[in-house]
């Protein structure tokens, strides 16, 4: 297969059926290295369904089947010698809500990496980990403490540490901002830009303002008379068509934000 | 204004309710209560008996009341080394059983394993008791030769765990099972194998419902009374070697008890005192092992 520089992961005829139905159907998208690709669309169109299979955690889902190709260097995330803890390792996740492990905030970074054999300075890796997801100062003199004793913005931030800990190509983020309050969201917001200048982020939003705010693509999804979800418009966030999405007020400090999230939240 | 009442209604039904489950709270208690205090008073004779020091209690090896050697750890020995051999084999073996059920076993496998689990765990003691005796202890003559002793703790512990092994498991299982599955996909989409997963992110999130688990485990071996009144030896032996009988509390209790005694002599009254020693040794063990889980245990919420 071809191994086109300017693209990190696409999807040919990629569909996805729980037993007999159909949650997704045909979706095509290239994505772009080092960008942030957004997925929107209503509930139930298959936003979720489409982000796992990125990292093949639908294979934890009994049932779940999927056809067509997603493509990362040119090897198809589905071929059959592929193993899915390569690909996980290759391509992180961040969730919907906080999942910090029940460890130290330390031991919550330090983990995944020592499972994939980090041989290095463990403390460096941690700081450097904590400081690229904006919570070093926060927590630089409690590394020993609970990762339960942060807020749940903190908590995410340490999911974003642990995932960048693992140095994966490829960062997924399922709603990230959903659970968290409007100050938490703008940082988390922030960060993505901080963190596309090393990876490629792709993020699953129900909030349309999210994504015209912090996106450079994104995906429209649809679900079609079948219920079957699909991407119905890939472009240029800036390009994007939607009449809403139009002339974004511009976000410059966390009262606008407050003040954009109360009027265009979905 | 029509029918506009704010004022409190008498509810019968609902403070009936209440006084019914407020009384069977009480009734445990009182239970506890009043088996203490009919242990503590008749431990209270034996104590009192001008023969009897606390330092003999406590100090000597020996166990003949009738002949005036009153030394516990003749068969504390037996109770801690058969309890010992009991956990140390039903908690890993229930351990790996539940997580096997937890996180491997597939649902059918799953509705296969536990109810035979579960049989395994309605076997009367007595029948453990002689299966260890007929069948476990001259496996282990065969294995080790005859310095294994027909009466055994090692034999009696063995089966033991066997018996204690589904209640281990099942109970750890719940608490496996009530770990989120948001932190095994965390655990997951990081790269964790399915090993690293469960022993890594699973299993330490669960250590507090497992170590609830281990508590009831020690309590149940430290209490078991038949197994090892039929496999473990019918004497006071102090000793902590596995291959020799020894006789443990419990089975002590219910030999003596069961033949005849004179009400209020020293045989009598030193029963007591063996059964408040037991109270104690279960109390200790437990106080240890929560100290431990909670040593070690991680939170998740």
């Amino acid at each position: 297969m071809e191994n086109n520089n300017q693209y990190a992961i696409e999807t040919q005829a990629l569909s996805i059926h729980y037993g007999n139905f159909t949650a997704i159907k045909n979706v095509n998208i290239k994505v772009e290295k080092q960008k942030i690709t957004a997925i929107i669309g209503p509930s139930g169109c298959g936003k979720s369904t489409l982000l796992r299979a990125f990292n093949r955690m639908n294979d934890f889902v009994s049932g779940c089947s999927v056809t067509g190709e997603i493509f990362l260097h040119g090897q198809n995330l589905y071929g059959k010698d592929v193993d899915p803890v390569e690909v996980r390792r290759k391509i992180g996740m961040v969730f919907q809500k906080p999942n910090p492990f029940p460890k130290s905030i330390y031991e919550n970074i330090a983990w995944g990496a020592r499972i994939n054999g980090f041989k290095g300075k463990m403390d460096e890796l941690v700081e450097n980990s904590l400081r690229h997801a904006a919570l070093w100062d926060e927590v630089k003199d409690k590394l020993q403490e609970s990762a339960y004793a942060l807020s749940g913005g903190q908590q995410q931030r340490l999911c974003i540490a642990r995932t960048i800990a693992i140095q994966p190509e490829i960062i997924l983020m399922d709603e990230p901002a959903s659970a968290l309050d409007p100050i938490s969201t703008l940082r988390i917001e922030e960060l993505m830009q901080e963190l596309k200048k090393n990876y490629t982020i792709i993020i699953v939003t129900h909030n349309m303002q999210q994504a015209a705010r912090a996106s450079d693509f994104t995906a429209m999804m649809m679900i079609d008379d079948q219920r079957a979800g699909g991407v119905i418009e890939f472009d240029d966030t800036k390009k994007y068509s939607l009449a809403h999405l139009i002339n974004a007020p511009k976000i410059t400090s966390q009262a606008d934000l407050v003040k954009a999230d109360k009027e265009h939240r979905l | 204004m029509m029918n506009f009442d704010l004022r409190k209604k008498p509810r019968l039904a609902e403070s009936l309710i209440q006084t019914l489950l407020f009384l069977a709270g009480i009734l445990s208690i009182f239970t506890t209560l009043a088996i203490v205090y009919e242990l503590g008073k008749e431990a209270l004779l034996f104590f009192n008996n001008p023969d009897v020091t606390f330092v003999k209690f406590f100090s000597g090896t020996k166990w003949q009341p009738s002949i005036g050697n009153y030394g516990i750890w003749a068969l504390v020995s037996a109770t801690l080394t058969t309890s010992f051999i009991a956990i140390f084999i039903s908690l890993p073996l229930g351990l790996a059983v539940a997580i096997y059920l937890s996180e491997y076993a597939s649902l059918r496998v799953r509705s296969i394993l536990k109810p035979i689990l579960e049989v395994l765990a309605g076997i009367p003691t007595v029948v453990y008791g002689y299966f260890a005796l007929l069948f476990v202890t001259p496996i282990l003559q065969n294995i080790f030769g005859e310095s294994i002793q027909v009466y055994n703790m090692l034999s009696a512990g063995l089966v033991m765990g066997i018996m204690i092994l589904p209640l281990i498991s099942s109970m750890s299982e719940d608490a496996l099972s009530a770990v989120p599955r948001s932190l095994r996909e965390a655990a997951f989409a990081m790269g964790a194998t399915k090993v690293e997963t469960s022993l890594q992110v699973v299993l330490p999130a669960a250590l507090s419902g497992i170590g609830a688990a281990l508590i009831v485990g020690i309590s149940r071996a430290v209490g078991e009374t038949m197994i090892v009144a039929i496999a473990s030896g019918a004497g006071p032996n102090f000793t902590f070697n596995p291959i020799q009988a020894a006789e443990t509390m419990t089975g002590h209790i219910a030999r003596i008890s069961g033949g005849d005694l004179s009400y209020n002599s020293i045989d009598y009254t030193s029963l007591f005192a063996i059964a408040l020693m037991l109270f104690l040794v279960t109390l200790v063990l437990n106080l240890i092992s929560q100290w431990v889980v909670n040593r070690f245990r991680e939170r998740y919420e």
